[in-house]
């Protein structure tokens, strides 16, 4: 097609403002903070140390030890996700993509209403009401008879991290559901009708039809998700603090990076160990990625209306 | 007959599902606006009542307009927000379109490497970004936010409005040139009108973390003049953390704007999400 065109600058304008701050701010940095994991300080000097780092966090047991935990805690956050946002995320967007239902608008807007607010609000709203001391969860409890139920949820070492994992599913259910939404909506009418002629409806005409229509939009999500919980320290960090207490039982791989970055109460930062967290994060991130792109993403049969 | 009823029945369980999960949705705002109104002790004593003239205190906002320098923290957040979003829809705008316009050698390349930040979160660079920004003398300056929320944004943006920009109709684009409009008029005149429903779609989902990060403003700009409002609130509930007044009417402070913005956004959002931006 353009054999012998002159060359078109008009190509390097529209793409050149986009690739130079995405390379200059997020790319370079990347391969920076994973070079800057093979330096460390040798008196006021940067030396190249190669994998010493990582034999460091993975060898000595003072940092293998919070890796590990911060490691295992962040698979339960995302197994709690998992387990628990999407499929609700997919009942709630299958009620809402049924035909003839009144006041869809307004209960999407209004489910997709946490999402929108900060880890700041999220946190410290649900501190105040699973507090023993203001205490709206345990007088609403109490109301039904159950007082004997609650207990500072937040506080205890074998509650907390389940606790705020629900949390955060509470605030960020409305991602899969307006995605799956999307998808539900895209299905074309006559699938749909061939179905019923099929005598398909309901709930079998969902597991037999849509459900296999959408898992794509699934897959997407579910690698959504993933990321975005192993990337997580907000909310951590703002209902636990940066110790993500009780006793480091809420510690993720966000809040260990941060922590050994900046350094906390005695502990001095160290920018060296902090890279070398951030590229075991970025390999686990990168590993999980890859699964998704060639073990799951190609088998899924998309169809095209 | 049967089945008129087994369908008024389904629609009861549904709305029933959809109601009790929005209130489980709306409940801790609403606990926090309503109390956020009260006296100290309304606020203890009754949590869950509405402000009643017997209880009505606005002492809370006072302390929290004289104390805070919540309208600085304010205008920071906005002018971080807009600034980026401008930057984000206008850049990734441009280079969608290039993407999705013109065949060239290293096209599909580019698409992947500008995609690699969707899955890859930015936050990942973070020690080379802040000896980055050391280096450049843009700790502590707005510029830097805005900068990292550019790049943070991109990825997404240029995803989804090149899925957009497929679709619109190629007779128009040459009629245009036909009549002897510059590619650059194209884009702006003819192109970027048609996906202003992408662009919607583009902006909530860029708009809502920068507006609500606490990591990069935490690490990049904590200095009392360039506070957001999401750290300058974070900061304020740990000075105020007893006087629960103050602390929740700057929760409702903290609110209120995302919510007018997403309000103002939400019909072009669905509207975006299902004209194919996720398929």
């Amino acid at each position: 097609m353009a054999s012998r065109k002159p060359f078109r600058w008009h190509i390097g304008v529209f793409l050149a403002p986009a690739v130079l701050v995405y390379t200059a701010i997020m790319i370079i940095p990347l391969f920076g903070t994973l070079n800057l994991s093979l330096y460390n300080l040798e008196g006021q000097n940067r030396i190249f140390v190669g994998l010493a780092n990582f034999a460091t966090l993975f060898g000595d047991p003072r940092w293998s030890d919070a890796f590990w935990n911060a490691l295992w805690n962040n698979c339960w956050f995302f197994l709690v996700h998992m387990a628990i946002q999407n499929p609700i995320g997919i009942l709630l967007a299958a009620l809402l993509s049924s035909p003839r239902l009144r006041m869809a608008a307004f209960y999407r807007t209004a489910i997709f209403i946490p999402t929108i607010l900060s880890f700041v609000i999220v946190g410290f709203v649900w501190k105040l009401i699973l507090s023993p001391i203001w205490g709206i969860a345990p007088g609403m409890l109490d109301a039904v008879g159950l007082k004997s139920l609650f207990a500072p949820w937040l506080g205890r070492e074998e509650y907390a991290l389940t606790t705020l994992a629900l949390i955060s599913v509470w605030q960020f259910v409305g991602i899969p559901m307006m995605l799956i939404y999307a998808a539900l909506l895209s299905i074309p009418d006559d699938v749909i009708e061939a179905a019923e002629m099929d005598g398909l409806t309901g709930l079998s005409q969902f597991w037999k039809i849509k459900l296999p229509l959408i898992l794509p939009s699934i897959g997407i999500i579910s690698i959504l998700t993933f990321v975005g919980n192993f990337n997580a320290f907000d909310l951590i960090y703002v209902s636990q603090g940066a110790l993500a207490g009780p006793d480091f039982s809420t510690d993720i791989l966000g809040t260990f990076l941060y922590r050994t970055f900046f350094g906390f109460q005695l502990q001095l930062g160290d920018p060296h160990m902090g890279a070398t967290i951030a590229t075991a994060m970025f390999a686990i991130i990168l590993v999980g990625v890859c699964l998704y792109l060639f073990g799951i993403q190609t088998r899924l049969r998309r169809y095209q209306f | 007959m049967a089945k008129t009823r087994s369908h008024a029945g389904r629609s009861i369980a549904a709305h029933a599902i959809l109601i009790t999960y929005t209130l489980i949705a709306l409940f801790p705002v609403f606990v926090i606006v309503i109390n956020s109104f009260k006296s100290r002790r309304a606020i203890f004593a009754e949590p869950l009542m509405p402000p009643l003239p017997g209880n009505w205190d606005l002492v809370g906002y006072q302390t929290v307009l004289k104390q805070g320098d919540f309208f600085l923290y304010f205008q920071n957040s906005m002018i971080v927000t807009v600034a980026s979003l401008f930057f984000v829809l206008l850049f990734g705008a441009m280079a969608a379109f290039a993407l999705s316009e013109y065949r060239f050698r290293g096209n599909l390349l580019m698409g992947l490497y500008l995609a690699l930040g969707i899955m890859i979160p930015i936050r990942l660079g973070t020690v080379a970004i802040l000896e980055m920004m050391v280096s450049a003398g843009l700790v502590n300056t707005l510029t830097a936010l805005i900068l990292v929320y550019t790049a943070q944004g991109l990825p997404l943006a240029v995803f989804i409005l090149s899925e957009f920009m497929r679709s619109v109709s190629d007779d128009l684009k040459n009629a245009g040139r036909i009549d002897g409009l510059s590619e650059y008029r194209i884009f702006f005149t003819l192109v970027l009108p048609l996906v202003r429903p992408a662009m919607a779609t583009v902006a909530v989902f860029t708009m809502i973390p920068i507006w609500n990060d606490l990591w990069f403003p935490l690490i990049l700009a904590p200095s009392e003049g360039t506070k957001t409002i999401t750290l300058g609130s974070q900061v304020f509930i740990g000075q105020f953390v007893t006087n629960w007044n103050a602390v929740l009417a700057a929760l409702s402070l903290a609110i209120v704007p995302v919510l007018v913005l997403y309000l103002i956004f939400s019909r072009q959002l669905i509207r975006g999400i299902t004209a194919g931006a996720v398929k």
